[in-house]
């Protein structure tokens, strides 16, 4: 593939990235405001040998995605908040049968029908509370169209490496903003399937994927098996830091209010103000550690201030992070109130000058 | 000396968990008769569900999946896009079939999934101890309806193979019993149809097959066995579709 720069919506670079990573088989229902995903699937896949199917409901979708992933084939689904709570059983399910996913959740305003404005309020959901039992999705929050085509096709090979459902966490900003978008040939390794997938058994032995355990020994061992791999996935944290250790306010966000956030922090910096900005960009394992780097290296005492597209949700990975050894103040803006950086600068140097927290 | 008698070769030398006079352990001979018969136990991927068949994957020999409940048509639609040489059954029961799954297993046939889907109907959930099914007979008692199916609370219930005839994309539809030796042998027939329906890519093959639970009846195994009898007046057998037959014998239209 021949680099060439392109201006694409965030949702057509999320799509791009998955054909870059040779996804063969979307599987997934209409919902605003991710439809250009299936239907540039639509007209692309078939063309590149994969399929394209549009199926009679999210729970259908997921259903089919996992049964794709279970032969071994790249497969993946999109929808956006209603939907992606629809397909929460499944996610469970994929999960406990370590099928390799890719799923992304173009996030609207909630909760219910809610609207179709960009909203951060599936934070909770994807990170923590994606379906019943013990279990994590890998979770990255792109920033702009360029990182939602790298990462939708690193996601593949995430996905792969730890046998693991992988959520792309975009929103309505994101995926309906058109920009620049390089694109260009990206490395994505590809896992052996070999010793797992079913593809009929010849010349071996049969093999099922389950996910019921009745012996309270084997289950237990899976969920501790989940729970290492988990650990594991630390060692691909990926995130943005921009922090000098004289600075006395770090703003931590992600996602689009992230590129806001940024703007306002480079801002208040060129005016000598200290503040420093930090980006999580896999959100689940969340970057404890990097974090906790911050204060120990800080010359001052820190206060973290956290704003976010929601009521208050990434806020609380961020306390737990800092345990107790510096303050945190939440910055909320509800799904339809985005705030131009000016605002955010504001807020940040009240956040500078006084001990308190802005009232929620 | 001819052999006329054995162990299927995709039958796995386990015990069988299932109750005394349960009609799954039947069936799961037949599908491996089947199986072996059409020489395709290396291509094929089962699809278990959840209930009493759940465990599938102890029993027959080739690659299975689980899917969650009532959504094994949907990911036998997954498996069967991405690798359309593998020939994809699911196992299913009354509840997760024609309950939950109603949707996924409707759209699957609509669509002419070239699958195959198996439905056992013992008209209750056997697993979680023999409550309301859609399949309950009216007048029925379950642990659901103590006093009976009332068809003005519950209605009544669905004749999916008589439904599923009316589709364009549904190449086989019937439904059987395994309850008499002759009956055993007509649901081999039939199953092995419903796989050809995929096989030669002619579109969904659904067999329904009525069967005994003993111990949610609250019946004797032979009672049991007799009793099935009585669901063939609500649920008749037979083929209510049959574009396999057709297609054998050269019938191009």
């Amino acid at each position: 593939m021949k680099t060439k720069k392109i201006l694409a919506k965030g949702i057509e670079a999320i799509a791009l990235g998955a054909l870059e990573a040779g996804c063969k088989c979307y599987f997934g229902y209409p919902i605003t405001p991710q439809n250009e995903i299936p239907e540039l699937m639509a007209r692309e896949l078939p063309k590149r040998g994969g399929v394209f199917l549009q199926a009679e409901s999210e729970l259908a979708a997921i259903n089919m995605v996992l049964g794709a992933c279970a032969t071994g084939i790249r497969a993946m689904t999109s929808s956006s908040s209603p939907g992606i709570s629809l397909m929460c059983e499944a996610f469970s399910y994929i999960a406990a049968l370590e099928l390799p996913a890719v799923v992304v959740n173009v996030m609207r305003g909630g909760p219910g029908l809610g609207g179709i404005e960009a909203s951060q309020g599936d934070y909770f959901q994807a990170v923590k509370g994606s379906g019943h039992g013990d279990f994590h999705f890998m979770v990255l929050a792109p920033y702009n169209a360029q990182e939602a085509y790298e990462f939708t096709a690193k996601a593949f090979e995430f996905a792969e490496k730890y046998r693991n459902p992988v959520m792309i966490l975009s929103d309505a900003i994101l995926g309906q903003m058109k920009e620049p978008l390089v694109l260009k040939k990206l490395r994505i390794k590809k896992y052996n399937k070999n010793n797992w997938a079913l593809t009929g058994a010849k010349n071996r032995p049969s093999r099922f994927i389950r996910s019921l355990f009745l012996s309270s020994q084997e289950l237990k061992g899976k969920n501790l098996k989940l729970a290492k791999k988990y650990k594991k996935m630390e060692k691909d944290i990926i995130y943005e830091s921009l922090v000098n250790d004289e600075d006395k306010v770090i703003v931590v966000a992600f996602g689009s209010i992230a590129r806001i956030a940024k703007d306002a922090c480079l801002n208040l910096r060129k005016k000598g103000y200290p503040v420093g900005f930090f980006r999580p960009i896999t959100l689940f394992p969340f970057p404890v550690k990097p974090i906790q780097e911050l204060i120990k290296n800080a010359k001052n005492s820190l206060k973290f201030v956290v704003p976010e597209l929601n009521c208050g949700q990434m806020v609380e990975d961020v306390k737990l992070a800092v345990n107790g050894k510096a303050s945190v103040i939440p910055l909320p803006y509800p799904p339809s109130v985005i705030p131009f950086p000016e605002e955010l600068e504001k807020e940040i140097k009240k956040c500078l000058s006084s001990l308190s927290s802005r009232k929620a | 000396m001819p052999e006329f008698f054995k162990f299927p070769k995709s039958l796995k030398k386990t015990n069988f968990h299932y109750c005394p006079g349960c009609h799954h352990s039947i069936v799961h001979r037949l599908l491996c008769e089947v199986i072996d018969e059409l020489n395709i136990q290396e291509k094929s991927v089962g699809i278990a569900s959840i209930g009493c068949s759940c465990f599938l994957y102890f029993y027959i020999d080739v690659d299975i999946l689980e899917a969650p409940h009532g959504r094994a048509c949907a990911a036998a639609t997954g498996v069967k896009r991405a690798r359309p040489e593998l020939v994809v059954f699911t196992y299913q029961g009354d509840g997760d079939f024609a309950a939950i799954g109603f949707n996924e297993s409707f759209h699957s046939a609509l669509r002419g999934e070239k699958i195959t889907a198996i439905m056992i109907n013992n008209t209750v959930y056997g697993m979680t101890g023999g409550q309301l099914s859609p399949t309950t007979l009216p007048g029925q008692k379950t642990t659901t309806t103590p006093e009976g199916r009332d068809p003005n609370l519950y209605g009544y219930p669905p004749k999916i193979a008589e439904i599923f005839a009316g589709l364009e994309g549904v190449a086989f539809s019937g439904r059987f019993a395994v309850n008499t030796p002759k009956r055993v042998l007509e649901t081999k027939k039939a199953l092995k149809k419903a796989f050809l329906a995929q096989i030669n890519n002619l579109g969904f093959g659904y067999i329904e097959i009525l069967s005994a639970c003993p111990i949610n009846w609250k019946l004797d195994p032979v009672s049991a066995n007799k009793a099935v009898d009585k669901l063939t007046k609500v649920f008749p057998l037979g083929t209510f579709k049959d574009e396999v037959e057709k297609f054998l014998s050269g019938d191009k239209s």
